[in-house]
């Protein structure tokens, strides 16, 4: 048994919304960098090295990325020989993104009640998400969302007999149904198979899996690259206004499923394809 | 082509920019997302006045980020224009002579662009820390209690966007999809 203090658990995690508010993890810069250097469309090429730029001034100004600094989503990943002492996990995880978004100039944009929609002021509650693995350590990942991309994501109840070609229509639907409003070139999160709710969150969780790397399932890899060819096909390009730039990548991730079902979930991030992670 | 206006925006402006065109904008504008316009939207139906002036005035969809010390304003990227649809024609019919945002319109606001010879530009979303640099003053004139939703005069130099949508309803989104579609 490992004792981790709550308090620790609060600091990284303020630091953690603040790093990934203003500094995108080394795979998503270089897959904007090669972007740049391929895009066709002058406009598209212009607007690509805009957003290299964009990212040199958050860094060095440390000012956010974008003003949308998302709803804070957190990966727990807990080995279950820990035991956490001083209070309760889900409070420290809270009081850590009350923390970083007071302190760190971050936007608040989260309101109370989804109908009633009264700014909470520290952009509290965090939406978290826990999982028990093997070991003594706790794996953190802050995932800020931000919701321009968010509102383009999509969940398709598809039959069996809709097989491969079916959940490759759905994501592209969702891709193009999308077009400029999230804020492309995007990153695309699929999740195939599980519950209706399995797949959603693996659609998220595959959003923070490196944009340079693929899934390990073969016949899955081969549909990641052939979507991401078939969305750059689209036209939509960088901003939405024309261009060979649609997504940066796509990642899936797959679940076993009910005989009856093949549940396909899209979650789209935007260019910030924000996260950061940490093990205590 | 690059143009460079001033805002408020004369009728003259807006009718010489063209979908495409590469725009900087110099002047006062204000700021106004889902919220505001909901408040302005209620104002209107209940006969009260508007706390901005439309008659040429330019809105920016953005609600921004904190400034920190010593800076006029924080991240100040624009937000998903869409979601104004329902209330920017009433806005037009006023006279608000332009909206910057992302994303598609409805065709209800398009006629109203049209309509009233209006433009509709876009700012490179998720650029917010890039934007904010053309933004030289920011102050909260409405609606303070919506926090990054309240209505924001801004004092802007070289803005930078680009026309969607022009005053004879052309729409880049459109046409310049059509033209890198291989498909």
């Amino acid at each position: 048994m490992r004792t981790i203090q709550v308090s620790e658990v609060t600091q990284n995690i303020k630091e953690m919304c603040i790093e990934a508010n203003h500094f995108l993890t080394k795979d998503m810069k270089n897959a904007l960098e090669d972007a740049c250097e391929k895009e066709e469309a002058p406009l598209g090429k212009q607007i690509l090295c805009q957003l290299q730029e964009n990212l040199n001034i958050a860094g060095e100004d440390m000012i956010p990325i974008c003003q949308d600094t998302g709803m804070a989503v957190i990966f727990m990943e807990v080995g279950q020989e820990v035991h956490f002492e001083g209070g309760f996990l889900e409070d420290a995880i809270q009081e850590g993104v009350r923390k970083g978004y007071v302190e760190g100039f971050l936007r608040k944009s989260v309101v109370k009640d989804p109908l009633i929609r009264e700014n909470t002021k520290d952009n509290t509650p965090a939406v978290i998400h826990y999982e028990m693995v093997p070991g003594d350590q706790v794996k953190i990942t802050v995932a800020p969302k931000g919701f321009g991309s968010e509102n383009m994501s999509r969940v398709f109840m598809l039959k069996p007999a809709d097989g491969i070609e079916g959940v490759k229509n759905a994501i592209l639907t969702a891709v193009k149904d999308a077009g400029p409003n999230a804020c492309p070139p995007m990153v695309v999160g699929v999740g195939v198979g599980g519950t209706f709710e399995k797949c959603a969150l693996m659609a998220k969780k595959a959003l923070t899996r490196p944009v340079d790397q693929h899934s390990s399932v073969p016949y899955v890899k081969e549909m990641e690259e052939e979507l991401l060819a078939e969305i750059n096909k689209t036209g939509i390009g960088p901003g939405g206004l024309g261009g060979t730039t649609t997504a940066l990548a796509v990642n899936i991730n797959t679940y076993p499923t009910h005989i009856a079902g093949l549940p396909v979930a899209v979650n789209i991030c935007c260019h910030v394809n924000r996260h950061s992670v940490r093990v205590l | 082509m690059d143009q460079y206006i001033n805002a408020p925006l004369s009728k003259e402006d807006a009718a010489k920019m063209k979908a495409g065109d590469y725009v900087y904008i110099t002047g006062t504008i204000y700021t106004a997302r889902d919220a505001a316009h909901k408040r302005m939207y209620e104002a209107l139906q209940n006969d009260r006045p508007l706390p901005i002036e439309m008659e040429g005035n330019v809105i920016y969809y953005m609600g921004p980020s904190p400034a920190r010390e010593g800076r006029p304003i924080g991240s100040a990227g624009p937000t998903t224009a869409s979601r104004m649809d329902k209330y920017a024609p009433s806005l037009l019919d006023l006279g608000l002579r332009g909206m910057i945002g992302k994303g598609k319109r409805s065709e209800a606001v398009k006629d109203a662009i049209v309509k009233n010879g209006a433009v509709y530009f876009a700012a490179v979303g998720g650029a917010g820390a890039l934007l904010s640099k053309s933004i030289l003053k920011s102050e909260v004139i409405a609606y303070d209690d919506l926090g990054t939703e309240a209505i924001r005069r801004l004092e802007v130099k070289d803005f930078p966007v680009i026309v969607v949508i022009d005053k004879d309803g052309n729409d880049l989104y459109e046409t310049a999809v059509k033209a890198y579609r291989k498909e």
